[in-house]
């Protein structure tokens, strides 16, 4: 089967590239690009810890063939700090206690990340089910909520006082 | 895990779509949300040699809700569709059903249309259409034709959907009355061990209609005449609740999986339909 010409922005930046369509999103960005950021857990849509951003949404780059992201502008955990300092929310993990092994955190602060732009107030029980599609063996999430809240508060604090 | 090469196709519209699959027969596939399609390639338990991906075709994104009448395309996400104001208000059972499925990254993906024709009884929206009486259109090579959600499911992956059709879209009247899915599942992620949609309507004190369908409990969707029929006329009251369960019971056929053995899931059953059509009564 033939490859084909997929073109496609990763945090920011314009890729091109050949691939096969059957090639999943994930191995892509880890094989291809280098971008590591994004992990393979279960590969089979559970886990979440291959979460990256695909035009706005939370996806889990595992289950996108990528011909699928032909076109898509992609954000990984890198394009989240772009400039090599924590961001707010990684902060908020690392304060918190929000990972052990860290092997879940980059789904998990993706997620998260979405998650705010879309509800930037969230209760406890909003964190818990938006937050459900990422597994985490270590912390008993009970950090993780935590530090998800954390970070609300402090991005809404934030934006407060530059109002 | 990589699935087996197949040619990738993305067209622009329904016309082209299902030209390719009149041209391909059985070895071409379509995908919407693909969260049941990749998975089985990934297995290796689908073979696809052509992939038609939806995502570009607008007209399979529609929703409508006017007149009392709702339509909605079948690229329309589960995401979508929760977050659709107009839906909401329309039927909020569709809502309620949809925010049980699956996680979130799931439900950005996930279709409504994928949903409804994989014909998987595992999947929610296939019982809610039974429940909502509603219509899926069909698209093709000679134009479209209708088929009633309640005649759609054949068996277990077998539907009215012949293999150069795609599904377009649903659509229902808006219902009345009160409303719940009640879905029993073992984590977040997992399909229901037993899950149950009710649609009630009351009028002075009496059930004026009543519509009660089932998911996962038998190898399609399963609408049971029987327990509507044990509601309407009634008060509603504890004695023709349990008629109706009993009817709705007596209409599935459960087998024994990792959810557990069938006396287990008829119990199942019997509860989150109880509590389905106790709840529907409630907001009536």
């Amino acid at each position: 089967m033939s490859k084909m010409h997929l073109k496609l922005t990763v945090n920011g930046k314009a890729e091109e590239l050949m691939v096969e369509p059957r090639e999943l999103l994930i191995h892509v960005l880890r094989e291809k690009l280098n971008i590591t950021g994004p992990h393979i857990g279960c590969e089979t849509s559970h886990c979440g810890a291959c979460t990256v951003d695909m035009n706005g949404k939370s996806v889990k780059s595992c289950t996108v063939f990528a011909a699928q992201a032909n076109g898509a502008d992609v954000t990984t955990i890198e394009g989240l700090s772009p400039h090599g300092e924590m961001n707010v929310l990684q902060n908020a993990f690392r304060e918190h206690h929000g990972l052990q092994c860290g092997f879940c955190t980059p789904g998990m602060i993706t997620r998260a990340h979405r998650l705010l732009q879309e509800n930037p107030t969230p209760t406890e029980e909003e964190v818990r089910f938006g937050m459900a599609g990422n597994l985490c063996r270590c912390t008993g999430y009970q950090n993780i909520v935590k530090s998800v809240l954390a970070a609300a508060s402090e991005l809404n604090a934030a934006k407060e006082a530059a109002e | 895990m990589i699935p087996s090469a197949f040619e990738y196709h993305r067209p622009a519209d329904v016309k082209s779509a299902v030209g390719i699959l009149h041209e391909q027969g059985d070895e071409a596939r379509v995908l919407a949300g693909g969260h049941s399609l990749i998975p089985m390639m990934k297995l290796r338990m689908a073979a696809v040699t052509h992939l038609v991906d939806l995502q570009d075709i607008a007209e399979l994104k529609i929703i409508k809700v006017a007149g009392g009448k709702v339509t909605i395309g079948a690229m329309v996400t589960q995401h979508s569709l929760i977050n659709d104001p107009g839906l909401a208000a329309a039927a909020p059972l569709l809502r309620e059903a949809a925010l049980q499925i699956a996680d979130p990254q799931v439900r950005y993906c996930g279709t409504i249309g994928g949903n409804v024709a994989n014909g998987d009884p595992a999947n929610d929206m296939p019982g809610l259409m039974q429940c909502l009486d509603a219509t899926l259109t069909l698209a093709g090579p000679d134009g479209t034709r209708d088929v009633k959600a309640r005649d759609f499911y054949e068996a277990a992956y077998v539907t009215a959907c012949e293999d150069d059709e795609i599904l377009v879209s649903v659509s229902f009247d808006a219902p009345k009355g009160g409303y719940a899915y009640e879905k029993q599942k073992r984590k977040i992620g997992d399909y229901a061990t037993a899950a149950c949609a009710a649609l009630i309507e009351m009028d002075g004190g009496k059930c004026r209609a009543a519509s009660i369908s089932m998911t996962n409990l038998s190898d399609t969707p399963i609408w049971s005449k029987a327990a509507g029929a044990a509601l309407v006329g009634t008060a509603c009251g504890a004695e023709n609740i349990a008629n109706a369960v009993a009817a709705a019971l007596a209409d599935i056929d459960p087998t024994e999986d990792n959810r557990g053995p069938v006396a287990f899931k008829m119990h199942v059953a019997g509860i989150v339909i109880k509590r389905a059509i106790t709840r529907a009564i409630a907001c009536a």
